[in-house]
């Protein structure tokens, strides 16, 4: 019953950072490409129209989490504390630019609400790649110090970082220079994947540039990946790759994950929709990839005093789990049912369309 | 530890109350879209189609903002309620994972079709999307009332050796006694307040002489569904809810009714007066003998506890400010039912139109049902105290234990900010398309 939640909530998430995914993305070329005031205004439109939609996904996962598994919620919200909430101002902010940009017709004002949305998307996927690096390097639960423990066994906190930056530290902090990697192979992967969300959706006169940036982009996504593999294997954690040798069926993960990435190398033969098919196995790839490296985990101690985090002691009873399937399984299909009405009549490129009344 | 809780449960006061602006808007004036859009169907009035997309375009402000403020409600259960997530994550979970599954799923993917979809589905269809976001919008209001439910009256649970509450029985949380009640209370409330917003831009149309018809029909509407449910909150939702109180939290009704001495025969009810914390008794008060018994019991001579009957580890923490929110928000009900009777009149002898003081009250009026609306909350969740579970579980026991008051203090400080911000730029959205008007439709 454990298995079956985390699986849930696993797909949740994961189709959260691929539908976010692709606006945090946006975002980020926004940022950096869009030069003309058609393409700024085409662009925005095209993660301004599915926001609020997409978020959704968060709020769901958030709640199934809490749910299935109340005392890692309880011990990941309260121990990485700042980060998140710095996660909701950006959250904000974000959706403040994309919905205020368009409201008044001033430069100024556009200029203002565009940079808002494009750095906060930037520094949106940044965080939530040094999020997913911290879990992975895994943080020291108990906040044990000089062999005692400060907190209750799977209780931690986290400071934003400290002196030394380093991963191996007895007690890290959140930014490290691992979670850093980790968060910008995080912001990487969304640039590939929201660049490929304008060319599927818009006629923008970026859009064959794109391509470029796609291309090289992807060359430094597999650069950083294998750093960042050699350095989680041989300094951070080095049993990180072990379940891959006990479980090789779970080797399908990353397989995934790295077809995906060469398969964006062919970025300039393939079609628009192909591409996009493409980014979004990678984030799916990688996701699943951390999350079985770690398995049964969620959350590895970094001391040796308290037990990790896993899926079996943080969970809630059989009872509640059983009947959160019932249900959960009916959403599910409602769920479905919603999606392919949505896609029928939302198909389709933005500037094609009608969206006036 | 003190100040730790301090500022947690300020932080969590200051964001809620913030946030509640939205959905109490959203939830009422969905019904009032779907009302709207249904008229149209049957008159084909132009002027119907308007309302509905009109309002909708409110709507849409108001739900997008409600989305961003409720993200940090729900992140905060675990960021600063760590301990109390942790104990009862598997009873109020379910409620609040069947909020995203149910309603914010069904909400977002209609209201998208609803706002766009309309000369791509007809005119049935899209009937049918505004009643989908209707019925997201009441079920997320729905699963919020059984969350909250479970905290005031707990049932079908069993506290664990290791001190976790887990469910036993799922049905419960449904058939829960404090549920309906408070649901129906709630809903009513957030249609007094939507009603409101409606009269009120009718108003201002009248007055500004400008889309005249279209400010006939709101403000029509919106006096005659304002005067049911200014009636309905208060008899027999209103009155439903206070009888739970007197018989499952004696003490938390002895507070806010604001009753120091328990008397020999019936309860006074009090009108006006100060409560002094340091004589235990009111002062200036002004109060009508044996109504209060008369009201909660139906008998004019029932007896009823007063605070001199409980200890203070039983009574609420903050008492004046429990009394205070309840008075304020029966007053202020007491005044729109007084209000709106005299609206209905004039509707009835078809002058509404034109009596100018009567338009500027009705104008001005909209903020006070959101006063009422958010110091009903406060009436529920002071009156809770010093529980956030009744009976069983501190609200100082429910803090996160790492968090430190620093650090929470620092992000209040930001979202006082942020959220100075985020409403500086609604009130001129909801500005803007006021100014734009009904018949305006730019996306």
């Amino acid at each position: 019953m454990e298995i079956f939640w985390y699986i849930i909530i696993a797909i949740v998430l994961a189709v959260f950072f691929v539908l976010d995914g692709y606006d945090f993305g946006v975002g980020i070329i926004h940022l950096f490409m869009a030069k003309e005031e058609k393409d700024k205004e085409v662009i925005a439109k095209s993660a301004g129209l599915f926001w609020d939609s997409n978020e959704v996904w968060l709020v769901a996962g958030g709640g199934m989490l809490f749910m299935a598994f109340p005392t890692f919620y309880a011990s990941v919200f309260s121990g990485f504390y700042l980060p998140l909430i710095i996660v909701l101002w950006l959250v904000m902010f974000r959706a403040i630019g994309l919905e205020f940009r368009s409201q008044f017709n001033f430069t100024m004002w556009k200029a203002i609400w565009d940079k808002a949305f494009g750095v906060s998307s930037l520094l949106l996927a940044l965080f939530f790649g040094i999020a997913l690096g911290n879990v992975v390097r895994g943080v020291n639960l108990g906040g044990v110090e000089n062999g005692v423990s400060l907190y209750e066994k799977h209780y931690f906190f986290l400071p934003l970082w400290n002196g030394s930056f380093s991963p191996t530290h007895e007690s890290p902090g959140i930014i490290d220079w691992f979670t850093i990697i980790i968060g910008l192979i995080t912001v990487v992967t969304l640039a590939i994947h929201g660049a490929n969300w304008i060319i599927l959706k818009t006629n923008s006169s970026i859009n064959t540039n794109l391509k470029h940036v796609i291309f090289k982009l992807t060359i430094v996504q597999l650069v950083l990946t294998i750093f960042s593999l050699g350095i989680w294997q041989f300094l951070v954690n080095s049993n990180s790759l072990d379940n891959f040798f006990s479980r090789p069926y779970l080797l399908v993960f990353p397989m995934l994950y790295f077809a995906a990435l060469f398969g964006l190398f062919r970025i300039h033969k393939i079609s628009d929709g192909q591409a996009f098919t493409l980014s979004t196995l990678l984030i799916i790839g990688g996701i699943t990839s951390s999350l079985a490296s770690m398995f049964p985990v969620i959350l590895p101690s970094t001391n040796t005093i308290n037990e990790s985090l896993t899926i079996f002691n943080t969970s809630t009873s059989q009872y509640g789990l059983s009947t959160a399937m019932g249900w959960g399984i009916l959403g599910f299909i409602l769920l479905f049912v919603y999606m392919i009405i949505q896609k029928r009549l939302m198909g389709g490129k933005i500037d094609d369309m009608d969206y006036g009344h | 530890m003190e100040d730790m809780l301090f500022y947690d449960r300020m932080q969590f006061a200051f964001t809620i109350t913030f946030h509640y602006i939205f959905p109490q808007l959203t939830m009422g004036l969905s019904f009032l879209i779907v009302f709207f859009k249904w008229n149209y169907l049957r008159n084909k009035i132009e002027k119907y189609n308007d309302a509905a997309k009109f309002f909708m375009k409110i709507f849409a402000i108001n739900f997008t903002i409600g989305v961003i403020t409720g993200i940090p409600m729900e992140f905060q259960f675990g960021t600063n309620w760590a301990k109390f997530s942790e104990l009862t994550g598997g009873i109020i979970g379910q409620t609040l994972a069947m909020e995203g599954m149910f309603s914010f799923f069904l909400e977002s993917s209609f209201l998208a079709l609803f706002i766009f979809g309309e000369k791509l589905m007809g005119q049935k269809l899209h009937l049918l999307t505004g009643f989908l976001v209707f019925l997201g919008s009441w079920a997320s209001g729905y699963f919020i009332l059984a969350t909250n439910a479970w905290m005031q009256h707990p049932v079908g649970y069993e506290i664990l050796e290791n001190g976790k509450y887990v469910l036993t029985n799922f049905s419960a949380l449904f058939s829960n006694p404090w549920l309906l009640p408070a649901f129906l209370h709630n809903q009513l409330a957030s249609m007094v307040t939507s009603s409101f917003v409606v009269a009120s831009i009718g108003a201002f149309y009248i007055l500004q002489n400008k889309y005249v018809e279209h400010g006939k029909l709101f403000l029509k509407t919106g006096v005659i569904f304002g005067m049911a449910s200014s009636l309905l909150v208060a008899f027999p939702t209103g009155d439903w809810n206070a009888k739970n109180v007197a018989k499952h939290q004696p003490a938390s009704f002895a507070a806010m009714e604001g009753i120091f001495e328990t008397e020999h025969a019936g309860a006074e009810i009090v009108l006006v007066g100060q409560p002094n914390m340091v004589e235990k008794k009111l002062d200036n008060k002004i109060a009508v003998p044996n109504v209060l018994s008369f009201l909660t019991y139906q008998d004019w001579d029932t007896q009823i506890s007063g605070m001199d009957k409980f200890t203070e580890e039983e009574l609420p923490t903050n008492i004046p400010a429990l009394y205070y929110a309840y008075h304020i928000m029966v007053g202020l009900g007491t005044i729109f039912i007084g209000i709106m009777s005299i609206a209905i009149f004039f509707l009835w002898r078809k002058k509404l139109f034109t009596i100018k003081p009567l338009l500027w009250t009705i104008m001005f009026l909209f903020p006070f049902p959101y006063i009422a609306n958010i110091t009903g909350w406060y009436v529920a969740e002071l009156g809770r105290q010093p529980y956030l579970v009744y009976g069983l579980l501190k609200t100082a026991d429910g803090i996160s234990p790492t968090v430190s008051s620093g650090n929470t203090l620092f992000t209040l400080l930001g979202f006082i900010g942020l959220y100075f911000l985020l409403g500086m730029l609604f009130l001129l959205l909801v500005g803007k398309a006021i100014h734009q008007g009904p018949k305006t439709q730019t996306h």
